[in-house]
């Protein structure tokens, strides 16, 4: 008996309940990675061309051992001291030209923020995540700092403003002269306190 | 209005026919935004722990480095001290500067002095690999690296 109507059609109904079960195996084993981390600039290889000198007081020694024990300034430290260390240190103002530091001006320490150096040194044998903790703690004391001057200059946070600038999405929101004004704000706050942490190359005992 | 009083059989059933490509849709929208690791890792990667972090916004500018205990299955062959991955092999200190200017080739010239080095290291290396891999770097003058890690309280990850 020949067919009238040709071919019947083929159910698609389940079509939908694959391309779920496609779609939702997708979901599940991919991950969007988007990595955070701490940035940091290693020295240059070149040593300056004149020696510099910098006085004693104005650096802030950080030793890690190879136990993860904490040497700040000659004295055994605790790691959730570092940070209040680091700022009083960093805040000092011994020489008076820093008015915005609210430090104990210490003559015995820095003279003021731009001048004020963490050393960081570390054994080999010291584990990466009291390293990286170390680290975190530092830039915590400059980023605390940067904070406070930022909220009291312009009313909110120094990370939310350095975020806005160097996310790369409100390169097309905002219009030049807020960038500009924006780039301008985050490089004064820098500036009154610049983050200079020097990382020695590691000894070996 | 004069329609649906004419209808006697209730509403006609939703057609479903599009639902498909609906899906279909957005299942390739998935499969060309995200990225699959193509190559194994070969060495344990368990990053430590730090909130004060930046966000490595472009991925075309960077490099990344892996370093950590020899995985599992590794391990009895080729020891548990640390090493290092570079793409899909395990290398020595020596090979990362190397690797790290071919890389550097790659990359269009515009955004080549915009590379950011990524070193994922694993939580429990101890320093000295990680002070040999930025000597290398220095040498190469690749200055600007980030330590990834995950966000998180670093204190109490200790």
């Amino acid at each position: 008996m020949p067919r009238r109507k040709g071919a019947p059609e083929v159910n698609a109904g389940s079509m939908a309940d694959i391309a779920f079960l496609l779609l939702i195996f997708f979901l599940v084993t991919t991950t969007i990675e988007t990595d955070a981390g701490l940035d940091r600039m290693l020295p240059p290889m070149e040593p300056p061309e004149e020696d510099v000198v910098i006085k004693q007081k104005n650096i802030f020694t950080v030793n890690i051992n190879k136990n993860g024990q904490l040497l700040v300034e000659d004295e055994l430290m605790d790691l959730k001291g570092l940070r209040k260390a680091a700022m009083d240190f960093l805040e000092n103002g011994a020489d008076g030209t820093c008015n915005y530091c609210k430090g104990r001006k210490d003559p015995a320490s820095s003279d003021n923020p731009s001048k004020a150096i963490i050393s960081l040194k570390n054994d080999r044998e010291t584990k990466y995540s009291t390293y990286i903790t170390v680290q975190n703690e530092l830039v915590g004391a400059y980023n605390d700092l940067r904070n406070r001057e930022a909220q009291r200059i312009f009313g909110r946070s120094f990370v939310e403003m350095e975020g806005e600038y160097l996310d790369p999405k409100n390169k097309d929101l905002f219009t030049a002269s807020q960038l500009e004004k924006l780039k301008d704000d985050v490089k004064r706050i820098q500036d009154m306190f610049p983050q200079k942490l020097s990382e020695a190359e590691t000894t070996s005992n | 209005m004069g329609n649906f009083k004419k209808s006697k059989k209730g509403m006609p059933a939703i057609s479903t026919a599009s639902l498909p490509d609906i899906v279909f849709m957005l299942l390739f929208f998935f499969m060309t935004v995200t990225t699959i690791k193509d190559y194994p890792m070969l060495v344990d990667n368990e990053l430590p722990m730090a909130d004060q972090v930046k966000k490595l916004e472009k991925k075309d500018r960077v490099i990344e480095i892996y370093v950590g205990k020899p995985a599992e299955d590794l391990v009895k062959v080729l020891g548990a001290e640390p090493k290092i991955q570079l793409d899909k092999r395990l290398a020595n200190v020596n090979e990362v500067a190397p690797y790290v200017l071919s890389e550097l080739a790659k990359k269009p010239e515009a955004i080549r002095n915009l590379v950011t080095v990524s070193l994922k290291v694993d939580k429990k290396v101890g320093m000295g690999i990680v002070s040999d891999i930025k000597e290398e770097l220095r040498k190469v003058n690749l200055l600007k690296v980030n330590y990834t890690t995950y966000e998180g309280n670093s204190l109490s990850g200790q």
